[in-house]
């Protein structure tokens, strides 16, 4: 039974909005024939993917989300496109031959997660008014201690990234 | 709020950045729709974090989120070298390995 109560309606509101424009953006990723609007729109889904971490009450992850994505990466994309391309305008050519072949994948795939997600959590509620903001406390309690292992290999990872970019990009 | 919006949206990211791994041949825009399918992956963690009431989703979205930013910056070390010798980066060019 739907009872009035149980709906959170600026919730609702605010996440159709968000994933109206998330997904608007991506498609505008994925269809754009500009590189630079393309990264432009990444950063759109990049951005409502942050308020939707909010929306789940995971501002942690959101702040970290608005920090390395929105700050650090678009930076290094545009470069990479700046870089790579000289020209900024329009191009043509940003397409494979069969790049048609792609949509029939695409739906086929979604079809088959939609089946599978409605089969298997139907209805199944989020408690909305409920419960905390995860504190970040929380978090760094959890990351070093039982998750210390896989965070000293990240920081591993991290640094070989980091040594393995110099070495491939620099000139000589 | 039902799981499943959150999840049907991480699904509908998730295939669009197939399709654009999949149709693009500009070797940024592959690594930009690859962003879109790590995002959408996050998605999900941080509903079932909620659904469950547990944080260690969190952990799993932080650890993501550092995975993808050592993925693109050696990902466009690569793309920058691939440039440098070839002058492109239409990546059905790259077909040296071909048998």
């Amino acid at each position: 039974m739907l009872l009035a109560s149980d709906v959170v309606v600026a919730q609702n509101v605010g996440f159709g909005i968000i994933a109206a424009v998330m997904v608007i953006f991506a498609l505008r990723v994925v269809s754009s024939s500009n590189v630079v609007h393309a990264a432009l729109s990444l950063v759109m889904v990049m951005a409502g993917a942050a308020a939707l971490y909010v929306l789940l009450a995971a501002e942690f992850v959101a702040v970290t989300q608005v920090l390395v994505y929105i700050g650090a990466v678009m930076v290094l994309f545009l470069f990479g496109v700046m870089l790579t391309r000289a020209k900024l305008g329009k191009e043509g050519d940003l397409n494979n031959k069969n790049w048609g072949v792609g949509i029939p994948v695409a739906i086929l795939l979604l079809g088959v997660m939609v089946y599978a997600l409605g089969d298997g959590w139907g209805r199944t509620k989020i408690d909305a008014t409920g419960g905390s903001v995860v504190s970040t406390t929380a978090i760094s309690d959890l990351i070093f201690s039982p998750y210390i292992l896989p965070f000293w290999g990240l920081s591993f990872v991290l640094l070989a990234a980091v040594i393995g970019a110099i070495v491939l990009a620099r000139k000589d | 709020m039902l799981v499943n919006q959150f999840l049907m949206l991480g699904a509908v990211l998730f295939c669009i950045g197939v399709y654009g791994v999949l149709a693009r041949k500009n070797a940024v825009m592959v690594l930009m729709s690859i962003e879109l399918i790590l995002n959408s992956v996050n998605i999900n963690l941080l509903a079932f974090d909620r659904l469950n009431g547990s944080i260690d989703g969190n952990v799993f979205a932080l650890f993501i989120i550092a995975v993808a930013a050592a993925e693109v910056g050696v990902g466009l070390a690569m793309v920058l070298l691939i440039y440098r010798n070839r002058k492109s980066i239409a990546l059905d060019e790259l077909s040296e390995m071909k048998g």
